[in-house]
């Protein structure tokens, strides 16, 4: 492994992050999703993904910070200095495209070399470089064949291989395993974190894949229509959601909603009543509980049940049995619950409990989350 | 040798279906081309009153002497390398612009193929028109301009006839060769565009690095067809110079027809279709090469 040889030559010695977004918008483009006042920054050996679902405006800040759509208002500042103005040829950055864009009439080894001959960089380095890359990758014996002699998986490597052997300022990967089957998703995305950890720039991911999203990121930016929903490491977007937009994007099985009767002090569950925490006192008629399916559990002999209920539906996903299970009452719900295996499904009332602290409280209006825990 | 029966049946339906058509082909162009090999060989003409008299290669031998022969061919080179070279660059010209995204592109893009669909025949008579010594808007615009004294008579001038006719060809098919283009140039992916602009890759490098060799299949096709139209033009020249002033502009075709037609020299004429024949197939043949070549180079596959 030649890993440190892949590393910018150059040393950063300024403070500035390495990538900044200053209140970035991109409105009335008719053909690009617009982007609402974002701002946004990226650490040296941060991996930060932008998550959302299509539409919501991930793939045009990708774009912007790339140069590759001007921004109507706002700034792109990398290591400190403002790129905004710069075309992406000065920019020092490298993206992989969801297509690989790889150019079908050179070879693997064209493609790679490509970005260096442009930037006139001495024959001798850019072999010696593109001998690390292909050592790294494991590349030897695709460098003269054409990418359309390549398999996905294959061409996806090459399309990394471009940009690493460009050492940029910031990496942008733009979807880059929706190309590939499931399986070999699943290992390219392992061997992708573990190559970007060995790097000293700044990663911007863009997915609209939870998992990729979860395994891969040291900080995940979910997006909803043009607007930052929020922007935390991967961890405390699952467990803190901000709202109700990420607590239902992020999780799957997706967290159950509840929308409840609300007096101020305490929320009608089905037939029981059941105090609010202090500290998400509400004026509001109604308050929307959340609580992921995992978090749902059957109640243990002589426990009181949260709710109760009968099973409409059973999902194996494998480790668990995904039961739907509808609440009757005054408002009547569902409730989605994973349960054990060993767990057999019968006629009877099903009993299931809530564990406290993994309830989120959401504005019913608003969808803004109430507890600060 | 495969066993599978319904492969061979497959097959055996296949060449079923290719039937028709290859009685066709034999029917219009094997029988004639066969045909006009065949009368080659023979002298038949108003000294033979007519009739067939066997002469071998004769024909063949009167060709290397014949001024004008090598002066139409010439001729018809001269046309067709200048025609094909402006109508190429001009036509690139408009694909890449008509390539881009602007306002009125599809008002402008119908208007880009008009002179492609309008007869040649009522075009070349409307060039006339325009390069008439007298009346001629050409000759106008210059005069008012303040460019020439007198007017120039553009169709009785050898050399400038050559540039009228090269002028009007190029007007009328350098459309068919941007539709081709645009067509391939539709088919390159903007994000190739984008990566190599990422790459560091001025505008002038990507049309050099990934326009250029992506668009190589339809170039060539596109070269291909002009080749072989201009090689054989006959109705465009027809009707503005009919092949003068003095033969100056006299294409190989011209003078087939005239040899035919005109002096009734039937054995001749088929020795000149024949020449022109194979020189055609040659080219053609040489171009399918390189066809073959670009289009599995821009696939990335060899």
């Amino acid at each position: 492994m030649t890993q440190t040889d892949l590393k910018p030559t150059q040393a950063h010695t300024t403070n500035a992050p390495a990538l900044e977004v200053r209140s970035l918008n991109k409105t009335f483009a008719p053909t690009v999703v617009p982007v609402k006042n974002l701002n946004l920054t990226v650490e040296r050996g941060e991996f930060l993904t932008l998550l959302g679902p299509s539409g919501c405006g991930k793939s045009t800040v990708l774009r912007m910070i790339a140069g590759l759509e001007h921004p109507t208002k706002g700034q792109v500042l990398i290591d400190g200095e403002d790129v905004t103005r710069l075309s992406p040829s000065d920019r020092n950055i490298a993206m992989v495209f969801q297509s690989y864009a790889l150019y079908p009439h050179m070879t693997v080894h064209d493609n790679i070399a490509s970005g260096l001959k442009l930037r006139r960089i001495p024959k001798g380095d850019i072999e010696d470089r593109i001998r690390d890359v292909v050592d790294f990758l494991g590349l030897h014996e695709l460098l003269n064949r054409k990418p359309g002699q390549l398999s996905g998986g294959q061409r996806q490597r090459v399309a990394v291989a471009r940009t690493l052997v460009r050492r940029p300022s910031v990496f942008l990967l733009d979807e880059p395993l929706s190309n590939l089957d499931a399986l070999l998703r699943e290992n390219v995305r392992a061997e992708l974190k573990q190559l970007f950890e060995s790097q000293q720039a700044p990663v911007v991911y863009v997915t609209h894949d939870q998992v990729e999203a979860m395994t891969l990121s040291s900080k995940v930016a979910v997006l909803n229509e043009g607007y930052l929903q929020q922007l935390d490491t991967p961890e405390r977007i699952y467990t803190h959601p901000a709202n109700r937009f990420v607590a239902g994007f992020v999780g799957s099985p997706q967290m159950n909603f509840l929308t409840l009767p609300c007096d101020g002090q305490s929320v009608t569950l089905g037939n029981r009543r059941a105090p609010l925490p202090t500290e998400v006192r509400t004026d509001a008629k109604e308050i929307t509980l959340g609580i992921r399916p995992e978090h749902v559990r059957l109640a243990r002999e002589g426990e009181s049940p949260t709710v109760e209920g009968t099973v409409s539906l059973v999902e194996h996903l494998g480790m668990h049995k995904l039961y739907t299970v509808q609440v009757p009452g005054k408002m009547p719900m569902t409730v989605r619950s994973l349960i054990p295996l060993s767990h057999t499904h019968s006629d009877r009332p099903i009993k299931l409990v809530f564990s406290g602290n993994a309830i989120h409280w959401f504005d019913a209006e608003t969808g803004d989350r109430l507890n600060q825990d | 040798m495969t066993k599978d029966i319904i492969v061979q049946r497959e097959r055996r339906v296949g060449w079923l279906l290719v039937l028709p058509a290859l009685l066709l082909l034999l029917g219009v162009f094997a029988y004639p081309i066969g045909q006009a090999f065949w009368q080659s060989l023979f002298n038949q003409n108003l000294g033979t009153q007519l009739t067939s008299e066997f002469t071998g290669l004769s024909n063949y031998a009167r060709m290397t002497q014949d001024g004008r022969f090598w002066q139409t061919m010439w001729n018809t080179s001269v046309f067709t390398f200048f025609s094909v070279f402006f109508e190429f660059l001009l036509g690139l010209g408009v694909a890449l612009v008509l390539n881009q995204s602007f306002r009125g592109r599809g008002i402008v893009r119908t208007v880009a193929i008009l002179p492609w669909a309008l007869p040649t025949a009522l075009i070349a008579l409307a060039w006339t028109w325009i390069f008439n010594d007298q009346y001629g808007i050409v000759n106008d615009i210059l005069l008012r301009l303040g460019l020439i004294q007198t007017g120039i008579n553009w169709l009785g001038n050898p050399t400038l006839a050559m540039g009228a006719v090269i002028f009007a060809d190029v007007w009328k098919t350098t459309p068919f060769i941007s539709i081709l283009l645009l067509a391939g140039l539709q088919s390159i992916s903007e994000d190739l565009y984008e990566a190599h602009r990422i790459d560091g890759a001025s505008p002038w490098q990507s049309f050099r690095q990934i326009t250029l060799p992506l668009l190589m299949p339809q170039i060539v096709i596109a070269l291909l067809f002009r080749f072989a139209q201009a090689f054989g033009i006959f109705d465009l020249i027809a009707v503005m110079t009919g092949g003068g002033p003095g033969g100056a502009t006299e294409t190989v075709s011209l003078y087939i027809y005239s040899t035919v037609m005109r002096y009734l020299d039937f054995g001749y004429g088929a020795a000149l279709v024949v020449v022109t024949f194979v020189l055609l197939i040659l080219v053609v043949a040489i171009a399918a090469f390189f066809l073959n070549r670009s289009r599995a180079k821009a696939r990335g596959v060899n």
